[in-house]
């Protein structure tokens, strides 16, 4: 596999952003350190997801922006896996390639494939599980080889016992870059946060900054010692919501 | 397969329907024949009516893949660029509200009694569905895919171009499949307008010239054979554009 690039700061500062008439975000400041893993939760409409794309250049910020420092470029990861639904696994990694009018290296978006645990030969996404479009997903994220990662509540939709597992994949295979993952699952962010930033409000604000105790592996979210910032995230979401 | 055996069972339900009802009012063959007479008329000049029906069906064909390609150019032309669109939206309402009725004599004139006018009636009927089912098509790229092909892509014209290729166009082929199927079915009426228009040949001129010496039969038969022949073509591009689009999957 491709060695990780150059971890990016991402330096969130002074924006503002309305959507629909209303201010959303209005002077909001935020920096992801390299390499961390920073969680974002919030209630439904918080801006979660609004921030995401600000930082992926899908929403214009009115005021203030978002800076790398570092590598600049960011990939991007869906709720709804995006997949095109008429190409084989290994032509939805490399698709990325295809719109840059790059050639596409088969040979690493195979290898990608197999790390992420799916068959390089595997077929069109109705043909997977929603666990395997999830795999092929973060294949064609890492197939990227941005230093920014993106990922709007990717795992939302799955069983209990595939998303542990491919959160622990998402986990080991984001290792080096700069990622931020927007969940509205407590335990997901306790699983596999560097960082946890709760949003809230409107304009938004940061309710909750905490960093779970370090580690490399994914976490036991039902570990006592989380209890205390489970509980924390809980009441950050409750004054929130 | 089932598609096909519910068609026969169809055919065979009217076929009795038309005999009863042809039998039971004792009408004679000069105000609605038999489907007896209908064949006898037909076995009687087969070759007259097949060589009919093979203009008519090379006006369907001729004027459907004119029809489909202009569609198919005005939709990518829309989808290309704003200002495009604000001129061609206008000329799509427009080729749909024209009256083909009332073009068909009008394009006779300018183009004599051939082929010519009716596969142009048949390319200004059938550009309509094909050019606004792909049109609608390629502007409901899902959100989803659309942003992500934006994030991968990056800006410039480029760039736009190849999301157009590998994202919008084949995702909007479901759309195109809706609007040819579409097309294909109303190719056999855009024909027989223009061979009704003035013509010297086709089923639509044998059906004037069965009409004007009272042979209703042989008028009926070539009703019949027009009528098999826009099914067979419906089915064809059923197939066809189906086949273009093999990852949907449909309920039977």
């Amino acid at each position: 596999m491709a060695a990780s690039p150059a971890a990016t700061r991402i330096d969130i500062s002074g924006l503002g952003l309305s959507y629909d008439g209303t201010a959303l975000f209005d002077g909001f400041d935020l920096t992801v350190e390299p390499g961390e893993l920073l969680c974002l939760l919030g209630p439904s409409g918080a801006g979660k997801s609004t921030l995401l794309r600000a930082v992926a250049g899908l929403a214009r910020a009115e005021r203030g922006g978002v800076r790398f420092d570092g590598g600049c470029g960011v990939a991007l990861m869906t709720q709804d896996d995006a997949l095109l639904p008429w190409a084989k696994a290994i032509d939805n990694v490399v698709l990325g390639a295809r719109l840059r009018g790059d050639r596409p290296d088969v040979q690493r978006a195979a290898a990608l494939l197999r790390a992420a645990g799916v068959d390089a030969a595997a077929g069109r996404p109705a043909t997977l599980s929603g666990g395997m479009r999830k795999r092929v997903a973060l294949a064609r994220l890492l197939y990227e080889d941005r230093p920014v990662a993106l990922l709007d509540e990717p795992f939302s939709a799955l069983d209990a016992i595939t998303r542990r597992s491919v959160q622990a994949l998402t986990r080991r295979l984001l290792a080096g870059r700069t990622a931020m993952l927007v969940t509205h699952d407590p335990f997901e962010a306790l699983a596999m946060a560097d960082r946890i930033v709760v949003l809230a409000g409107s304009p938004v604000r940061i309710a909750l900054d905490a960093a779970p105790p370090r580690s490399g592996a994914l976490r036991d979210p039902a570990d006592p010692a989380l209890r205390p910032l489970y509980l924390a995230v809980l009441a950050a979401l409750e004054g929130a919501a | 397969m089932r598609l096909a055996l519910s068609a026969l069972a169809v055919f065979v339900v009217l076929l009795g329907a038309w005999w009863a009802l042809s039998a039971s009012l004792g009408l004679p063959a000069y105000i609605l024949p038999s489907p007896l007479q209908t064949a006898a008329a037909f076995a009687a000049r087969p070759a007259f009516i097949l060589e009919n029906a093979a203009v008519t069906a090379l006006e369907m064909a001729l004027g459907f893949a004119c029809g489909a390609i202009l569609g198919i150019l005005c939709a990518l032309a829309m989808a290309a660029a704003l200002p495009v669109r604000m001129v061609l939206r206008p000329v799509l309402v427009a080729s749909q509200a024209i009256p083909v009725f009332a073009l068909a004599p009008i394009f006779v004139v300018w183009m004599g009694y051939g082929m010519a006018p009716k596969i142009a009636i048949a390319t200004l009927v059938i550009f309509f569905p094909v050019a606004a089912a792909f049109a609608d098509g390629l502007r409901r790229t899902p959100p989803a895919l659309a942003e992500a092909a934006r994030v991968m892509a990056g800006t410039g014209l480029a760039a736009r171009w190849r999301v157009l290729r590998h994202v919008t166009v084949p995702a909007a082929l479901p759309a195109l499949g809706t609007g040819l199927r579409v097309g294909a079915g109303v190719a056999a009426i855009a024909a027989v307008i223009g061979e009704w228009a003035g013509s010297s040949a086709g089923l639509g001129y044998v059906m004037l010239w069965a009409n004007g010496r009272s042979q209703i039969a042989l008028m009926f038969a070539a009703l019949i054979t027009l009528f098999a022949l826009a099914i067979a073509f419906a089915a064809l591009i059923d197939v066809l554009t189906r086949r273009m689009t093999p990852w949907i999957a449909e309920t039977p």
